[in-house]
C-alpha cells in the first residue's frame, strides 16, 4: 500500500487542486452542466471507499452503515454516469459531422 | 484467489489499476471540455470507475463480499432506472440527488471509522470527522435542493432569528466533532449526536435558499462532496479517492465561483440572505405602456429580417416549446435568415442547462453562443427574440444602481432594432424585479404560452410560403 502522509500528502493535494482548476478553466459554458454532472460522476469513486469500509466492518452496526454507504456510492457513480452520457449524446454540430 | 498469485504481485496490480483509473478520470474530465471529445471523455472516466471497483474486491482482508455485491446491485439498479427516466428539464435536481448520495457515502465511511473506534492517529481521525461533517451536509443539503427543484417542497422556509438558529446547529456539529477528537474512546452517543447535527445543518442551511440560487448551491455541494471523498480517502489510505476527490473539490469550487459571479450573487449572499432582501425598488412600477403584437405578425417580422438572435430562457423549456421553436428557426434559415441563439450563463436552471435543452430539440451547438461571444452582435441584429427569459435581459442591471440585479451581466437585446418578447403574462420574473425592456420603444410583446406562440410562428411563416 502507498502511504500518503505529512508534507508529501499536502504537496499531492496542492498539485491535484491546481490540476482540477486548470481542467475546468478551459471548459466552454455550453458544457458546464454536463461537466458538473461528469465531475459529480467522478467523485462516485467514493463507492470504492465504501466497499473497503464495508469489507472491513466487523459489527452489525458497521455492516448496516456500510451497506447504505455502498448503495449510495453506487447510486452516485451509476446515476452520474447515465445522466452525463445522456446529456452529451444530444450535442450535435450543424456541419453534420458525427462528433 | 490469492493462493494462486503472490500477495505482492496482486498488490502491485491493484495499485497500478487505481493509478490507471485516476489517469482515466483526469483525461476524461479534460476531454469533457470540448463538445467534440466530450462523449469519449465520459466513457473513459466510466472505464476508470469500472476498473477501480473491480480491483477493490481483491484488496487484502476484504470480507462481507455478498453484502457488498448486493449493495452495489441495489444502488446501481435504482440509480440506473431513475437516470434513464428523468426528462432533460429535470437534470439539475438529478445531479443534486446523485451528488447527495456521494456525500452520504463519504459520511458513512467516516461513521464506520468512528464507530469502530480504532486508534488511528489524530490527523487521520480529524479527517474522518471533517469528511463526515462535510459529507453529511452535502447529503442532506443536496436532498433538500432536490426536493425543492422537484417541487416536493415549495415553501422557502424563513423565520426571524433563523440565521442564529442555523449558526447554532452548525456550531453544534463542529463542537461535537471536535469533542470526538478530544474525548477518550469515541463514545457512541457523541458520534450519533455529531452525525445528527451535521445532517440537520445541511437541511437548515439549504431550506431558506430560493430556487434561483439553487444551481450555485448544487455546485457548491458537488465541490464539498469531492472534498469529503478526498478526506475519507486519507482515512482508508486510498490514493484514487484522494486524487479524484481533490480534483472535483477544486474544479467544483471554481465552477461555483463562476456561477455565483455570472448571477452577480456573492456566495455569502446566496447562503446567508434571501433574494430581494437587498433592495426596496423591486415593487416600484416602471412607467410606460407595453406594446402588444400578434404572433403571426411577429413571425413575418422575423421572416423578412436578415439577422435574428434568439434568447431562450427556462420558460421555454417549461412550456416544452424547444422543438417547435427549432422548427420555426429551420424555416427562417431556409429563407436565408441568419439565426443565432444567445445563452446567458444562468439560462435554465444551471449554467449550460439551456444548451442541453436546446440540444435535445436538435439545435446544433455551433449556432449557440454565450454572452461574451454574442453581446456585440445585438447592434447588427434586426430582431432579438426573447422567449421565456426575463431577468437576464433586464437593462436595469446595467444602469439602475439600486436595482437588486444591478451589476449582473446581461444580454444586450435592447440594442437590436426590434425586440420581440414572448411572455406568458404581464407579471415580473423569477426574482420579482420589474423589467423596463418590456416598456421600451423598440419592444413588442407577444403574450401567450411559449409552445402555442411557437406554433403560431410556424403557421405565420407557412402562410408566407403559400
Amino acid at each position: 500500500m502507498i502511504e500518503l502522509t505529512g508534507f508529501l500528502a499536502l504537496y499531492i493535494v496542492m498539485l491535484t487542486a491546481f490540476v482540477g482548476i486548470e481542467i475546468i478553466s478551459r471548459v466552454p459554458v455550453i458544457l458546464h452542466t454536463p461537466l458538473m454532472s461528469g465531475s459529480n460522476f467522478v467523485h462516485g469513486i467514493v463507492v470504492v471507499g465504501a466497499m473497503i469500509a464495508l469489507g472491513h466492518a466487523e459489527t452489525t452496526l458497521g455492516q448496516i452503515i456500510g451497506f447504505i454507504g455502498v448503495a449510495l456510492g453506487a447510486g452516485n457513480a451509476v446515476g452520474g454516469y447515465v445522466v452525463t452520457e445522456r446529456m452529451l449524446e444530444m450535442f450535435k454540430s450543424s456541419k453534420g459531422s458525427k462528433a | 484467489m490469492s493462493d494462486l498469485i503472490s500477495r505482492d504481485a496482486l498488490d502491485l496490480f491493484i495499485q497500478a489499476s487505481y493509478f490507471i483509473a485516476v489517469i482515466l478520470f483526469i483525461l476524461g474530465i479534460k476531454r469533457m471540455s470540448s463538445p467534440v471529445t466530450a462523449k469519449r471523455g465520459i466513457k473513459q472516466a466510466g472505464l476508470g470507475m469500472l476498473l477501480a471497483v473491480v480491483v477493490t474486491f481483491f484488496l487484502p482482508g476484504m470480507s462481507n463480499l455478498l453484502l457488498i455485491i448486493t449493495a452495489l446491485f441495489v444502488g446501481s439498479l435504482l440509480a440506473w432506472i431513475s437516470a434513464r427516466r428523468v426528462a432533460m428539464t429535470g437534470m439539475p435536481q438529478m445531479v443534486a440527488l446523485y451528488n447527495g448520495m456521494g456525500g452520504g457515502a463519504a459520511a458513512t465511511i467516516g461513521a464506520i471509522a468512528l464507530y469502530a473506534g480504532r486508534d488511528y492517529d489524530t490527523v487521520i481521525m480529524s479527517l474522518a470527522v471533517l469528511g463526515g461533517l462535510i459529507g453529511s451536509i452535502a447529503f442532506s443539503g443536496s436532498l433538500v435542493a432536490y426536493a425543492k427543484l422537484e417541487g416536493l417542497v415549495s415553501k422557502t422556509m424563513r423565520f426571524p432569528g433563523q440565521q442564529f438558529v442555523n449558526a447554532l446547529i452548525f456550531l453544534g456539529a463542529i463542537g461535537t466533532g471536535a469533542a470526538l477528537l478530544l474525548v477518550e474512546g469515541y463514545p457512541t452517543g457523541l458520534i450519533t449526536a455529531f452525525f445528527v447535527l451535521s445532517l440537520l445543518a445541511g437541511v437548515t442551511i439549504t431550506m431558506p435558499i430560493g430556487g434561483a440560487d439553487m444551481p450555485v448551491v448544487i455546485s457548491l455541494y458537488n465541490a464539498l462532496t469531492g472534498l469529503a471523498v478526498a478526506f475519507e480517502g486519507f482515512v482508508l489510505d486510498n490514493p484514487a479517492m484522494i486524487i479524484a476527490g481533490t480534483v472535483v473539490g477544486a474544479a467544483g469550487t471554481l465552477l461555483t465561483q463562476l456561477m455565483a459571479k455570472a448571477m452577480n450573487r456573492p456566495l455569502s449572499n446566496v447562503l446567508f440572505s434571501g433574494f430581494g432582501d437587498t433592495g426596496g425598488s423591486a415593487a416600484e412600477g416602471t412607467e410606460g405602456n407595453m406594446k402588444e403584437t400578434e404572433a403571426s405578425d411577429a413571425a413575418i417580422t422575423m421572416a423578412y429580417a436578415e439577422k435574428v438572435i434568439i434568447v431562450p430562457g427556462y420558460g421555454l423549456a417549461v412550456a416544452q416549446a424547444q422543438h417547435k421553436l427549432w422548427e420555426f428557426c429551420e424555416r427562417l434559415m431556409e429563407r436565408g435568415v441568419d439565426v443565432k441563439f444567445a445563452i446567458h450563463p444562468v439560462a435554465g436552471r444551471m449554467p449550460g442547462h439551456m444548451n442541453v435543452l436546446l440540444a435535445e430539440a436538435g439545435v446544433p451547438y455551433d449556432l449557440i453562443f454565450d454572452l461574451e461571444e454574442i453581446n456585440a452582435e445585438f447592434d447588427e441584429a434586426d430582431v432579438a427574440l426573447v422567449i421565456g427569459a426575463n431577468d437576464v435581459v433586464n437593462p436595469d442591471a446595467r444602469s439602475k444602481k439600486d436595482s437588486p440585479i444591478f451589476g449582473m451581466p446581461i444580454l444586450n437585446v435592447d440594442y437590436a432594432d426590434n425586440v420581440l418578447v414572448v411572455k406568458r403574462g404581464r407579471g415580473t420574473g423569477f426574482s420579482g424585479v420589474e423589467n423596463p425592456l418590456f416598456f421600451a420603444d423598440n419592444t413588442q410583446m407577444v403574450f401567450g404560452d411559449a409552445q402555442e406562440v411557437a406554433g403560431k410562428f410556424i403557421q405565420g411563416i407557412k402562410s408566407l410560403a403559400d
